[in-house]
């Protein structure tokens, strides 16, 4: 059962379709947010797709095991990350062969912000300050760069980072701090 | 930021850089997410194209190979027909040959009969010569 839904008691429907219904509901939630965030790790539009697709379907054979220990979204967010990381290792497995690589690059990826209230100088400005951060979250790991993710993109608790990865809270706050050093250094800044 | 982090708080251009770090992202996740899915569809249109084209070259190699085959076969059929036809035609000839040969030795052999053999009505032929004399 997934952890904060109400359920009607008077509702007299059966339990498969309940669950069915909740999971609707979680799946209209929480799936933009899951497809941000392996857009974000990927920066390739198709990939994102499958492995969000992917990952909705692991959660729907798993459904009715979700006890809800954590939110529904740490859970979710835990398939994404280990469908991520296994789409990874199978690609250096697979190094033979031909892969495709849809991942726009960093210049192109920073072209996406709102327009707002800003001056063009500061559309500008923003543009720069985007594009390094990009650079820098090229370069880094595949762990630092999804724990940096989480904390600056999703801005997710320490809490649900550390549950999501399964990496201590210790170990998340070292992670965070390097890539930060590395952020603050592409930006010119002391690192 | 929902917690104080270190080395989040006092860097004014880092929090205004990741401040539109996440913007720039959500922008473009956004645009992303309610684009049309013409991606997938494309995606599968370039799956199944070089099967296509490679289904078309593997049934015209096929088809020239197979051309090329009956060609042969076509041909070799039609020189052992012809083969057939002329030992045909001169098993023919020899027999129509063999047919004047013994046609001619026949009729030899009637003319030669009918030489040494006097004729049945000789003798009362040759009485009638007589009384013709007298």
């Amino acid at each position: 059962m997934a952890a904060g839904t109400a359920i009607d008691p008077m509702n007299v429907e059966a339990p498969e379709e309940l669950a069915g219904q909740e999971f609707a509901r979680v799946v209209e939630i929480h799936r933009p947010q899951i497809f941000r965030f392996l857009l974000a790790s990927t920066r390739d539009l198709d990939l994102a797709e499958t492995l969000t697709q992917e990952c909705f379907l692991k959660a729907h054979r798993n459904w009715t095991r979700f006890r809800g220990e954590s939110t529904a979204m740490t859970w979710l967010m835990r398939i994404a990350i280990n469908l991520e990381k296994d789409h990874w290792r199978n690609r250096r497995m697979q190094f033979w062969r031909q892969t495709r690589n849809n991942a726009v690059d960093v210049d192109e990826a920073s072209e996406w912000l709102p327009s707002g209230e800003r001056t063009a100088e500061q559309q500008l400005l923003a543009r720069e300050q985007v594009a390094k951060v990009w650079k820098a979250v090229a370069g880094l790991s595949e762990r630092q760069r999804t724990v940096f993710l989480l904390r600056f993109v999703e801005e997710r608790e320490l809490g649900e980072i550390a549950a999501a990865t399964g990496l201590s809270e210790g170990t998340v706050k070292a992670h965070l701090s390097r890539a930060l050093g590395k952020v603050r250094g592409e930006l010119g800044g002391k690192s | 930021m929902k917690n104080d982090f270190i080395g989040e708080a006092g860097d004014r251009e880092l929090h205004q850089a990741l401040a539109n770090f996440r913007l720039s992202v959500h922008a473009w996740s956004e645009a992303a997410y309610s684009r049309p899915r013409m991606a997938a569809a494309a995606v599968r249109r370039k799956s199944w194209r070089p099967a296509v084209g490679w289904a078309l070259g593997c049934v015209l190699a096929a088809g020239s190979v197979a051309g090329g085959l009956y060609d042969r076969h076509h041909r070799r059929e039609m020189a052992q027909i012809a083969a057939i036809q002329a030992a045909r035609q001169r098993q023919l000839a020899a027999a129509r040959r063999a047919r004047e040969q013994d046609a001619n030795f026949m009729a030899k052999v009637d003319q030669d009969v009918s030489q040494e053999v006097p004729s049945a009505m000789e003798p009362l032929a040759q009485l009638m010569d007589g009384d013709t004399n007298q």
